[in-house]
């Protein structure tokens, strides 16, 4: 008999720091001050911390530079590195843990300053060397070449990738924190320089400095810090490849097994979900994942998208920090899906805030569509 | 001595693993690719065993050379542009290529495959053997 960790464990504290552009200011001071505020937000101190989840492109073993810098010396701790994924996996890591007794305070953790160190994606990926001979510059032509399959097979257009682009912008003129603000329009997008066909320079997420961080506890503890408790009501991963060469069809990701996975868990169903958080690295993504996690049938995703069905005032929200292509996107996201999903759910997200939210899905993306990660958030109502 | 396409070569230089042999393969210029001699399967990138089902009786094979554009995009940088295409061989495997002497082709066009030194080593690339056929 199996355990559920549905409602075993919430998020009692979330913090960023550095949002954007943080000039003079490392990836760990970044983190580190992230840290810092989830803990203030959830009423804790560094000395309850006793649970330690990290990923870096910058650190090759982040849970001991984390503990390090802040003076930790956890029970337990997970450096998962799965790409831009790995903080949903953490998510989920934390929860077992937590629940399993390992550790009582689990604090996730993130940060990069990679716009003002350089300006670009900053990754320790190593190359593929059946790759290497072709110059691939992932991850853009990985993406670029699930686009382009998705519109052979199913019709998509460039201006149906650019809707997502455009309602992105839309929720990020909302956002106080958001970095890229400012109107967008679809010929903004079509006109803007081809990076890697089918995708310009509008299709792809900013590199920006920022950290993210959160507070996990167990379900029975929660209700013990001063904001209201967001629970992980289910979870689910997914992985079917490394390199984009051995992804056995480019218009269907893991995310197929991992969402079900998660709405599993929860005992939810996509009716249910008030708020889609995706990481949305590429435009392509936002199509990909609503198509694989049920929201819309596998090829409808572009015409779904259109006339503005997930931009503010559309039938679904989605990504209404603005994501990763205009809000933050400091070289690997997952974290700041948590974040903003968590501000949703407390109703603390001011302009943008949705009416009705109480259950939010976090869907998480590492490497070149490779892992596929799904969280299902949700306030006690749903509990 | 050159086998005939289709015709298992059973053993590669003593000592060296899949990646390596690979490479050597083409630096001879031939273009090989690894089959299951019990179940037939082929395998690319090269490796020790057909993942998922891990036979190890692979046998080197001279490729077909022929293919078809799965996916495709065009890389526009700074230093210039080119294209960087998923081929299916025929054989039923995947590869990472480039269309050479175009700048793009549709998915579905029919490829052939020579060897050519890239960025100074031998790689597989491809011509365009006929206009596309979408599938």
């Amino acid at each position: 008999m199996t355990r559920s960790l549905r409602g075993q464990s919430a998020i009692v504290g979330i913090g960023t720091a550095g949002m954007g552009e943080a000039p003079g200011r490392s990836g760990i001071e970044i983190l580190a001050e992230a840290g810092l505020n989830a803990l203030g937000d959830a009423g804790l101190r560094l000395s309850d911390v006793d649970g330690v989840f990290s990923a870096s492109s910058a650190h090759a073993f982040p849970t001991t530079s984390v503990g390090e810098y802040l003076g930790l010396k956890p029970s337990f701790f997970d450096g998962t590195m799965v790409g831009g994924a790995s903080f949903e996996m953490h998510l989920l890591q934390a929860a077992m843990a937590l629940d399993a007794g390992l550790c009582k305070v689990a604090l996730i953790c993130y940060g990069s300053n990679q716009r003002t160190a350089g300006g670009r994606l900053v990754s320790m990926s190593e190359p593929q060397w059946h790759e290497t001979p072709y110059q691939a510059r992932h991850p853009i032509t990985a993406y670029a070449l699930a686009a382009s399959r998705h519109m052979h097979q199913f019709g998509t257009t460039r201006a149906q990738m650019a809707e997502v682009a455009v309602a992105a912008r839309a929720w990020a003129n909302m956002n106080p924190d958001a970095f890229a603000r400012g109107p967008l329009s679809i010929d903004d997008v079509l006109s803007s320089r081809m990076v890697s066909d089918p995708l310009s320079t509008r299709d792809c997420c900013l590199v920006t400095d920022g950290g993210a961080a959160c507070v996990v506890v167990r379900a029975d503890r929660a209700k013990d810090h001063p904001k209201p408790p967001i629970y992980l009501l289910g979870a689910g991963a997914a992985q079917w490849h490394r390199s984009i060469v051995t992804m056995p069809d480019l218009t269907v990701t893991a995310a197929s097994e991992s969402g079900a996975r998660a709405f599993q868990m929860a005992k939810l169903k996509q009716s249910d979900v008030d708020l889609v958080m995706l990481y949305d690295a590429f435009t392509i993504n936002t199509i990909l994942f609503l198509e694989d996690l049920g929201f819309c049938p596998k090829g409808e995703g572009g015409r779904f998208v259109g006339g503005g069905r997930i931009a503010p005032g559309g039938e679904l929200a989605v990504n209404t920090n603005g994501g990763g292509l205009s809000c933050v996107h400091p070289g690997m996201y997952g974290l700041f899906l948590i974040i903003e999903a968590v501000t949703q759910l407390r109703r603390q997200a001011g302009e943008r805030q949705l009416k009705k939210v109480d259950v939010a899905l976090c869907h998480g993306n590492g490497g070149h569509l490779a892992t596929q990660i799904t969280a299902l958030l949700s306030t006690s109502a749903t509990l | 001595m050159k086998n005939a396409p289709g015709q298992p070569t059973p053993t590669g230089q003593a000592g060296l693993g899949p990646e390596a042999q690979f490479q050597a393969f083409l630096a001879e210029g031939r273009f090989m690719i690894q089959r299951s001699a019990s179940t037939g399967k082929f395998v690319f990138f090269p490796r020790v065993a057909i993942p998922g089902s891990g036979e190890t009786d692979l046998e080197w094979i001279e490729a077909k050379g022929l293919g078809t554009v799965y996916a495709i995009t065009v890389n526009r940088a700074r230093e210039g542009s080119w294209n960087v295409a998923l081929v299916d061989l025929d054989e039923g495997v995947r590869m990472m290529s480039r269309i050479v002497n175009v700048e793009t082709v549709a998915i579905g066009t029919r490829v052939k495959a020579r060897i050519e030194p890239l960025n100074g080593q031998p790689a597989v690339v491809f011509d365009v053997l006929s206009p596309g056929v979408a599938r």
